[in-house]
């Protein structure tokens, strides 16, 4: 059984290369990605599940002048990679010359690769980690008199193994690591039944937080949200909890995506330049922020990530793009090939119990459904839950609840942001007020 | 169906010298004092996507996913690990990691080896050869081209043409044999369209389990294209959606997101075993309006939902899940059913051999009723008549809904008048089923495009529904009152 190995990556990409210059391609790439690992999930403080991962997954694309093919397969023996090489290039022998595609040119490829801190093995044995969970699991149980089930305690340790090399001479290879832990509770009161949960994930297992911390939160975050009432129909305004502001923040990196701006499907296509948030307002990537989740040496194409503003004083710095929507915007990539590494939203001084007080009255919304966000016209409506509060006091609980606005104007109004930054995404963002936002509900005025 | 798994057999396990003796002596070495069942899952599926950008068929995109799952069953607890390679010594690891999830060493009964039969609702043949590659380009050329005839507001027009090939294969403890091959194919227009400095988008699309032809035959390419169109016209003259609570009309066939979201979930065996749904412990209650029939049909021909046998090898069924608002039965893979002393249903399903099998919808339907839909809309004052959606997502437990519309219009005193906006619908399933008071003779499944995902897995879906009038909703527009 051949298995890809942090020894052997290098050289079966370089087989890869070679193999599609024998079939007669102009120029080539090849992305490796390896995730191994285990996850197991306890419930009622039992173990329910145990699953080994090891997930291979190679992508070919080859080019025929301009025209391209692409094959990705899981099956790493070599004459299943050479099938798959001369199948890229029999598609690209169909596809239509786009002027734009092509690999980076070989003086913008990265000549240094960075060692970051983002790789922590951690060897553990799947029965102590299950001994983990169940452990977990059973605390969340025994937290508070109203929790009566559990959807379960999941934890997971996965190793990646990232690579890329293409035919202008670019060959690298780095690992990193996954860790996380979550917990699902269920509480009930009278009939009704809610269910919540806390979760972290980190690159060193060193990091997470201990079970009996997942396990109070996520049992306080269930309770907490029994006994919902309805809300009237009213123009109020609305604080993000930290992981809901990074939704928000989500959807302004996905209309700033350059495949969104050359399709012209996003409402900042001519924002290049412009204010769009308020003037204190800033998104910068730190792509080499140690144990950042969102850390990486090198983008999709080969090129050194590197740090810059997206939003610098409320001003549209840069759009993410990669060579390819680069070349169709004629712009310089900005190394997002792939995804945008760690953003850090600016934080402010107030801390959540700050912000309550800064909110005064309005709609604390702590978990957001549906898709209804049109990158296109920046229509936002989603449905939300969270609490009422009042003069900077949550009274209770809110469920069936919709939000609802337009992305531009929500950016203008944001309002402040706060000092507790969520670490547990690659987006870094504190609490967050928008004001002027339509918020629905069933309660009666 | 034996000509099925010899089919499968030959592609999957030929190619390594693999045998049923083999794969009984690995399910053998699985068994023991704590294990009552393990299981071999193969596959090898192949996936193209051609997609037309900017005008070019730019990129194509061709996938192999092949591999082998192995899975362990004690009671509750469930091991499972894979390979990509499909060889014994390979075969052989996978099935002792899983087997891990118990500490028992002992022996096990294996039954001997039966095929099982499935059902015949689609064409073993490979869709991704029904069209030559020239020609799958020259079908996309024409959507561009199309489109962009239509109307002159169209500035950008996204297309794509993928198909799905799928053999699976599997081999359990209790010795049940099955194979299937599932094709696949579907297809996507998605359009924006410009005037004076506003834009919108629309799209349209389908497809099923059948091949390309799908789309040539009847020209149906061409009426997504025309619909993709219209719709984005149509959004270009929305104005802001209502907010507040309101009767609601949903059209035809993809509406049916509403039911998937609103009871399907919930209805899933699983969360119903672990008493996580907010309808668990309710068969045989009435938990919808009396006008409310709604079923899960894995076996209707062609569709994108449907399968001859779920990925535990039970043959699908069209199973009752709510009868005139009575709480019939829940949907099952093997192990909830086990577990729950009922039988399996045929909604064991998997997004592929690296992932564990869980109950999971199929084709999930509102059956019809006996209203006109133009009475349906006559008889609100006012309210929203909801003929496009976006997705949805549920909370299982405290049965909370959403799902987002693509295309609407505000119903005024019984008639239909301008487009609104895209907005977010949300509502308690049970409390929504109840108040479905009026339902039309118009049942639709959808186009083809439905996606489902659950714990992380994606799985092909259809809806379905007729017209149907659920008296009070709340809306998330943005203009109140």
């Amino acid at each position: 059984m051949q298995q890809i190995n942090k020894d052997n990556i290098n050289s079966l990409m370089a087989e890869v290369l070679a193999d599609a210059e024998r079939v007669g391609a102009t120029a080539a790439e090849v992305d490796v990605h390896i995730e191994t690992g285990f996850s197991v999930t306890a419930r009622m403080g039992v173990a329910e599940t145990l699953e080994h991962h090891r997930d291979n997954s190679i992508a070919i694309t080859l080019f025929n002048g301009q025209r391209s093919g692409s094959v990705s397969t899981s099956d790493v023996r070599a004459e299943s990679l050479a099938e798959a090489v001369a199948a890229a290039m029999r598609i690209a022998r169909h596809t239509e010359a786009d002027p734009a595609s092509g690999i980076a040119d070989a003086e913008q490829l990265s000549k240094t690769i960075p060692e970051l801190a983002i790789n922590f093995p951690a060897d553990l044995s799947p029965q102590d980690v299950m001994a983990m969970a169940e452990r977990c699991d059973q605390l969340g149980l025994d937290a508070d008199s109203k929790i009566v089930n559990s959807d379960g305690t999941s934890v997971d340790h996965h190793q990646l193994l990232t690579g890329y090399a293409n035919s202008h001479g670019f060959n690298q290879a780095y690992q990193s690591t996954s860790h996380s832990i979550s917990s699902v509770l269920v509480a009930k009161s009278g009939e009704q039944m809610q269910r919540d949960y806390y979760y972290s994930t980190t690159r060193d297992a060193a990091d997470l937080p201990s079970i009996e911390k997942v396990a109070e939160l996520a049992a306080a975050r269930t309770v907490q949200r029994l006994n919902p009432r309805p809300i009237a129909t009213a123009q109020v305004p609305v604080l993000f909890a930290a992981e809901m502001a990074r939704s928000v923040i989500n959807n302004f990196l996905g209309a700033i995506y350059g495949s969104a701006i050359y399709k012209q499907s996003s409402f900042l296509i001519d924002a290049l330049g412009k204010p769009i948030f308020p003037a204190w307002f800033n998104i910068e990537e730190q792509p080499h922020l140690a144990k950042g989740l969102g850390s990486r040496p090198f983008d999709a194409n080969g090129l050194l990530t590197y740090d810059k503003f997206f939003v610098e004083q409320g001003v549209l710095k840069n759009y993410a793009l990669s060579i390819y929507s680069g070349r169709k915007l004629q712009m310089p990539s900005t190394a997002n090939a792939g995804g945008l590494q760690n953003l850090i939203v600016t934080p402010g001084e107030l801390d959540f119990n700050g912000m309550l007080v800064e909110l005064g009255t309005g709609f604390l919304v702590t978990e957001l459904a549906g898709q209804g966000v049109n990158t296109v016209t920046g229509d936002y409506s989603r449905g939300a839950t969270g609490f009422w509060v009042e003069k900077g006091e949550i009274q209770y609980a809110v469920d069936e609840a919709t939000i609802a606005g337009n992305l531009a104007d929500m950016f203008k109004q944001v309002r402040c942001v706060g000092s507790d930054v969520d670490t547990r995404g690659k987006v870094r963002c504190g609490s967050m007020i928008i004001d002027g936002m339509m918020v629905a509900g069933s309660g009666k005025d | 169906m034996s000509d099925t798994i010899n089919l499968v057999s030959e592609a999957l396990l030929a190619p390594a010298n693999l045998h049923t003796q083999q794969l009984e002596a690995v399910l053998g070495s699985m068994l023991g004092a704590q294990i009552d069942s393990a299981e071999l899952f193969f596959q090898d599926r192949h996936t193209e996507s051609w997609l037309l950008e900017d005008g070019i068929v730019k990129d194509s995109h061709y996938d192999i996913e092949r591999g082998v799952g192995a899975r362990a069953i004690s009671g509750e607890k469930t091991g499972f690990a894979y390979s990509d390679d499909i060889i014994l010594p390979a075969i052989e690891q996978a099935a002792q990691a899983a087997r891990s999830i118990s500490y028992h060493q002992g022996e096990g009964k294996l039954k001997a080896a039966d095929n099982i039969s499935g059902l015949s609702l689609y064409s073993a043949d490979n869709p991704l050869r029904s069209l030559a590659e020239a020609e799958k380009i020259a079908l996309l050329q024409r959507i561009n081209t199309e489109a962009r005839k239509i109307d002159s507001r169209v500035v950008q027009v996204n297309a794509s043409l993928s198909g799905i090939y799928d053999m699976v294969y599997m081999h359990d403890s209790e010795g049940h044999v099955a194979a299937d091959v599932r094709p696949l194919v579907r297809l996507n227009v998605s359009v924006i369209v410009e005037q004076g400095g506003r834009r919108e988008q629309g799209f349209a699309g389908g497809g099923g389990r059948t091949d390309y032809q799908h789309f040539i035959a009847s020209d149906l390419a061409m009426d997504f294209v025309r619909d993709a169109v219209r719709n984005a016209l149509v959004n270009l003259d929305a104005k802001p959606a209502p907010a507040g609570v309101m009767p609601i009309v949903m059209g035809p066939g993809w509406s049916g997101v509403l039911l998937h979201e609103a009871v399907g979930h919930g209805l899933e065996g699983d969360f119903n075993r672990k008493g996580l749904s907010t309808f668990s412990g309710r068969v045989g209650e009435q938990v919808a309006s009396s006008c409310v029939t709604v079923v899960d049909d894995g076996t209707i021909a062609g569709k994108r939902g449907s399968l001859n046998i779920d990925d535990e090898g039970t043959p699908t069924e069209n199973t009752m899940l709510i009868e005139n608002g009575i709480l019939r039965g829940y949907m099952q893979d093997k192990m909830n059913a086990k577990l729950m002393g009922v039988k399996p249903t045929g909604n064991g399903r998997r997004e592929s051999y690296a992932h564990l099998t869980i109950p999971r919808m199929t084709n999930t339907y509102m059956l019809p009723g006996e209203y006109l839909p133009e009475e349906i809309i006559a008889s609100v004052d006012k309210g929203l008549y909801i003929t496009g959606l976006g997705g949805g997502s549920v909370d299982i437990t405290s049965g909370k809904f959403v799902f987002s519309t693509s295309e609407a219009y505000l119903i005024e005193d019984g008639k239909v008048k301008h487009p609104v906006k895209g907005a977010s619908l949300i509502g308690s399933g049970p409390e929504v089923m109840q108040r479905v008071s009026m339902v039309g003779n118009d049942l639709a499944l959808d186009s083809g495009i439905g996606i489902c995902g659950k714990d992380g897995q994606n799985v092909p879906v259809g809806v379905g529904q007729p017209t149907i009038k659920v008296d009070a909703m709340t809306v998330g527009g943005t203009q109140s009152e």
